[in-house]
């Protein structure tokens, strides 16, 4: 692996939350995947399996006493990284009452009102500028927080992302628009449909700071990011980031992804998430390999306890079709 | 701790899969996400991608097997892990897994029934208490106008106790009329039924229906007549309605065929010692018969006095049913009309009744067989065979056209 | 009582609740420096600032979805389509976010926001900025949608729409402005989801709302004439939809006439005829008349543009024709 990357700036609990973050979002999102094809959860269903570096290291970089994640459809990370139980997410997969959207949302439309998680959106960047908004909300009330929108290569062509942007700069709004460029919009490369092949250079257009950054280390992410929030919330200025990363599964539980080679995915499977941080915890000696084992072990108990709770639960009374249309 | 890897609905539709090929075997590490067989759905063959990594510990179905959705197919976990549990765990949902054909995952909502599904709160609206308005749907309105039906008389099996076709079907006994097609459609407009109409259908319905009606038809010369009228104007300076004569000459024909006079009861005829004459007064919504009772015992004067009080109450309205029930003979008159003669139905409980035609001069062929002009007047009496025979009306309406024609008669 | 205008009662309603409660603010464009572009916002960029009152760029998408986040958060934004015609550039975040957030959020996440703007035909605009687009709100659960036709209705159902706790849709009307009304100077509330009974009547109820209002009171004072007494049903809320007194008013007429400016396919006039042949089938003694603009894009010749259009005269015929004279 060449040089050991030094970690001694980190905080060994940080990292090892880093670690047990990644492993649960990895293990709950293969028991999705197992669940779909046993078809206990329905729909569309998004893995994120190969890009948990990017939820987890950005997420960990915020304060969610103040700041606020608000995502695509491909949500179920970002759901666990702000700290949603695997068990309302599971439920919610399973349509039960118990799902952290009352079994009315489902995977697309997760929510964790506590921990400033505002979903969950299922139109491609029909989100942004509602993740804007709540920026506004804190400019308004001149509060200290900042917003995270996450989105991916494919919504960054939509004019809810342009027209966001714009607006965000003229009133200074707190918010780092992070695009997760995981190289397919749904089943299309994203430089056959781009102009430019980085789309970090979008934010000059609306005289924004952008920057291109590697998605594949929890680190390097968690720094970029943490370096980007503390600008925005100190100089009042939004700012882009391309957060370079790559989705293993489909678009969908439906999509068997034809449209790349198995050699290519097996080429970014050398550069996994979980893989990277391992090495670099081990060659700190911050982590030993039972200790890996352990916490891994856990997180797997935890996927497969979510699952035996989303199957005892009740499912949602018929009389609540009727309930939370209007307040 | 180890997995089992179940197989997996590879397409939407897939319920059980062939595994073509095992691209692995026992004791080889595998990472999640890997392809470890190959599966031939009931579209495609398909490559099967590990839910979780370690060492293949167990491969459950040979190849060329087929496994139904969730059922075992490999147990994967730590080297020289103790997978005799997990083992047994697996074998009995192997064959849980085939008892249960077809997939048990369907919701229970299905077998519901649709009332059993919540409705959201529509708004209420109490009726009001609209007066005598009758639930009918538009179409049960049509058919009951064509079919003469009077719906408040129908029972309505609709909610709210609406009246639908069926409805009408069952009460209705006449036909649908099917509009004539070609020609424009007229609409026909509805009233409602009043209730003087409704008495008059219903007596006279029930009078026609059981009273076996026959006609005698005669005519009468009137030229004398007329002139006697004319003297009684000129010497008293009376105005005397030819109804007023004809009353009197009823009555004076009557006194000599009492039968007339009479009505029937079922077992009992009733021989009416009063005699009452009624006569049909037209009014626009309908027609009544004020009666001028005891005739026998009044003069020409005395009736043509009441009758012209009679009928001029009649027209307002403020006749009371004394004044217009219960005549024994009556008398109805078209002449005004130019009708020269017609029938009419018993006003019941008479027998009888006289229709008079118009007076018109007809040349008339006398006795010496020559032919002369004179003033005719052709009156048809109906009569309720039940009580009067064919001879009986006969000789009643012989002694009439007699008195008609010959009034200095009536003095004797 | 003073009379003022229409866009007067407006700017009264919202510079109220703005003062009343610091999370309201005005959000369009053109609504500060300007003074909104048809004054309806006049003088409140100068008494609240540009904190509280926010020129956008004419991106209808981003600004409309902004408030909507805002309104997620914890503000109470009113957002103002310059016309209805530019909304359908937000529709969907109008569809997709205000309305089925807290749906889909299992009830944590509600949208109290107002969207407000003139909708429905003005004149020699032709097709694109000339059209009644309502139905397309009233589609949606979780929207409510009002539409005032007099001043006094219109300051009320401001207030009440800026102090709901969902998205509502304002439908004002760019004719409608500069008409007047009779307002009292104190506060004063008008429920959202209740209709109001413009004129008693017992022969047939004009169901209508919105501009048409004043063409429905015209043709029943000229069907006074003719002996006909038409009650005016101004149903002010089109979702929820006061049904109560809709049914009310045609169970004691027997007979209903519709009107609506806007089309006649699947339209708010549409509906209220199935909710009345549903409810009321027994005491109706006509089929309902419906009195709706041609199913045509406006024209901008302004003879055919009035022909497009419900008038006096289409009024009193379909009066007429449900009371079955001619």
């Amino acid at each position: 692996m060449g040089d050991i990357k030094d970690l001694s700036k980190y905080d060994k609990k940080t990292l090892k939350k880093f670690m047990a973050d990644m492993l649960l979002i990895r293990r709950f999102e293969e028991k999705c995947a197992q669940m779909y094809g046993l078809q206990k959860i329905g729909g569309f269903c998004h893995l994120y399996i190969g890009q948990e570096a990017v939820a987890v290291g950005s997420i960990g970089a915020l304060d969610l006493k103040t700041d606020y994640v608000l995502t695509g459809y491909r949500d179920h990370a970002h759901a666990l990284a702000c700290g949603l139980s695997a068990d309302s997410v599971m439920a919610e997969l399973f349509g039960k009452e118990t799902g952290c959207s009352r079994g009315k949302g489902g995977s697309m439309h997760l929510f964790d009102v506590e921990h400033n998680m505002l979903g969950g959106n299922g139109i491609v960047g029909g989100h942004i500028p509602v993740a804007t908004g709540v920026a506004f909300k804190i400019r308004y009330n001149r509060e200290k927080g900042v917003v995270l929108c996450f989105f991916g290569d494919g919504a960054i062509h939509q004019g809810a992302f342009h027209e966001s942007l714009n607006m965000a700069k003229i009133w200074n709004l707190p918010i780092l628009y992070i695009c997760e460029n995981n190289q397919y919009g749904m089943g299309t490369m994203y430089k056959r449909v781009s102009s430019v092949d980085d789309f970090s250079l979008m934010a000059a257009s609306y005289g924004m700071q952008g920057k291109q950054i590697d998605g594949m280390d929890v680190l390097n992410v968690f720094d970029e990011v943490s370096a980007t929030v503390n600008r925005i919330r100190n100089d009042n200025i939004p700012a882009l980031l391309e957060i370079k990363t790559y989705r293993y599964k489909g678009h969908s539980m439906s999509d068997p992804a034809q449209y790349r080679t198995r050699e290519e995915l097996e080429e970014y499977k050398k550069l996994d998430p979980i893989v990277i941080l391992k090495i670099d915890m081990m060659d700190n000696n911050l982590l030993t390999e039972d200790e890996f084992k352990e916490m891994d072990k856990q997180c797997k108990a935890k996927a497969t306890e979510s699952v035996t709770f989303a199957e005892q639960s009740a499912e949602p009374q018929e009389s609540s079709l009727y309930e939370d249309v209007l307040v | 701790m180890a997995d089992i890897l179940v197989m997996l609905a590879l397409s939407p539709t897939m319920e059980t899969g062939t595994i073509t090929g095992w691209r692995v075997k026992e004791g080889d590490e595998i990472s999640s996400g890997d392809v470890i067989c190959d599966v031939e759905t009931d579209k495609a063959s398909m490559e099967y991608e590990a839910t979780s990594g370690g060492t293949v510990l167990k491969i459950l179905l040979d190849q060329g097997s087929k496994a139904a959705v969730g059922q075992p197919i490999a147990i994967v976990g730590e080297k020289d892990e103790d997978i005799a549990d997990i083992l047994n765990q697996a074998k009995s949902a192997q064959t849980q897994e085939k008892k249960q054909e077809p997939k048990e995952n369907k919701p229970e909502s299905q077998h519901k029934t649709a009332q059993d599904k919540p409705q959201p709160a529509q708004s209420v609206v109490s009726e009001p208490q609209s007066a005598g308005r009758i639930k009918a749907s538009p179409l049960a309105k049509k058919i009951a106008e064509q079919m003469g039906i009077d719906l408040a008389s129908v029972a309505g099996s609709g909610p709210g106790g609406r009246i639908v076709k069926q409805d009408l079907e069952r009460v209705g006994t006449q036909g649908v009329q099917h509009p004539r097609s070609g020609l424009p459609e007229l609409k026909d407009e509805s009233i409602p039924v009043s209730g003087k109409r409704a008495v008059i259908a219903q007596r006279l319905s029930e009078s026609k229906l059981s009273a076996p009606h026959y006609y005698l038809k005669i005519s009468a010369c009137v030229d004398n007549l007329v002139s006697a009228r004319e003297e009684l104007k000129k010497s008293a300076g009376i105005n005397v309605s030819y109804n007023a004569f004809l009353m009197a000459f009823a009555t004076q024909a009557i006194s000599r065929h009492p039968m007339i006079n009479s009505s029937w009861h079922g077992d009992t005829i009733k021989k009416h010692r009063s005699v009452d004459i009624g006569i049909a007064v037209a009014l626009d919504d309908g027609l009544i018969t004020p009666v001028v009772r005891n005739c026998a015992q009044k003069g020409i004067i005395a009736i043509n006095t009441e009758l012209t009080e009679l009928i001029a109450k009649a027209r307002r309205g403020t006749l009371t049913p004394e004044e217009y029930t219960g005549a024994t003979f009556t008398i109805s008159s078209l002449g005004a009309f130019g009708i020269e003669e017609f029938t009419a139905i018993i006003n019941p409980p008479a027998s009888t009744i006289l229709a008079v035609g118009a007076m018109e001069k007809r040349p008339v062929a006398d006795s010496d067989s020559s032919i002369s002009v004179r003033t005719m007047m052709t009156m048809t009496l109906s009569c309720d065979h039940r009580i009067i025979d064919g001879a009986v009306g006969a000789a009643f309406m012989q002694d009439l056209k007699r008195t008609v024609e010959y009034p200095v008669q009536s003095l004797y | 009582m003073p009379v003022i205008q229409y866009r007067e009662a407006l700017r009264q309603a919202i510079d109220e609740e703005m003062s009343r409660d610091e999370r309201v603010f005005l959000m369009g464009e053109e609504v500060a420096q300007y003074n909104g572009a048809y004054k309806v916002s006049k003088g409140l960029y100068d008494k609240y600032s540009e904190r509280r009152v926010i020129d956008t760029p004419i991106t209808e998408l981003g600004f409309t979805g902004i408030g909507i986040g805002a309104a997620m958060a914890g503000l109470r934004p009113i957002i103002e389509w310059m016309t209805f015609n530019f909304a359908i550039l937000a529709l969907d975040q109008v569809i997709n976010n205000a309305a089925k957030m807290l749906y889909m959020s299992g009830g944590k996440l509600n949208i109290p926001v107002v969207f407000r703007g003139p909708n429905g035909p003005a004149e020699y605009l032709a097709s694109q900025h000339s059209q009644a687009l309502q139905t397309m709100f009233v589609h949606v659960p979780g929207l409510k949608v009002v539409a005032p036709a007099t001043p006094y209705d219109a300051k009320g159902l401001l207030k009440s729409a800026i102090r709901d706790d969902n998205p509502v849709v304002f439908l004002e009307g760019e004719l409608m402005y500069p008409w007047t009304g009779e307002v009292p100077a104190e506060e004063y509330l008008v429920p959202i989801g209740s209709a109001d009974i413009k004129r008693e009547g017992s022969d047939v109820s004009i169901i209508t709302y919105s501009k048409p209002l004043k063409m429905v009171q015209e043709a029943a004072q000229a069907l006074e004439q003719e002996n006909i007494s038409a009650e005016i049903v101004d149903l002010r809320s089109l979702r929820p939809l006061d049904e109560e007194t809709i049914f009310k008013s045609v169970m004691k007429t027997n007979r209903a006439v519709i009107v609506d400016e806007s089309w006649p396919v699947v339209s708010v006039a549409s509906h209220v005829a199935y909710l009345i042949s549903s409810r009321c089938f027994d005491y109706l003694d006509a089929p309902v008349e419906l009195v709706t603009s041609q199913d045509v894009p406006m024209p901008y010749n302004h003879n055919l543009e009035l022909a497009a259009q419900p008038s006096v005269d289409k009024i009193i015929k379909a009066v007429k024709k449900a009371l079955y004279i001619q």
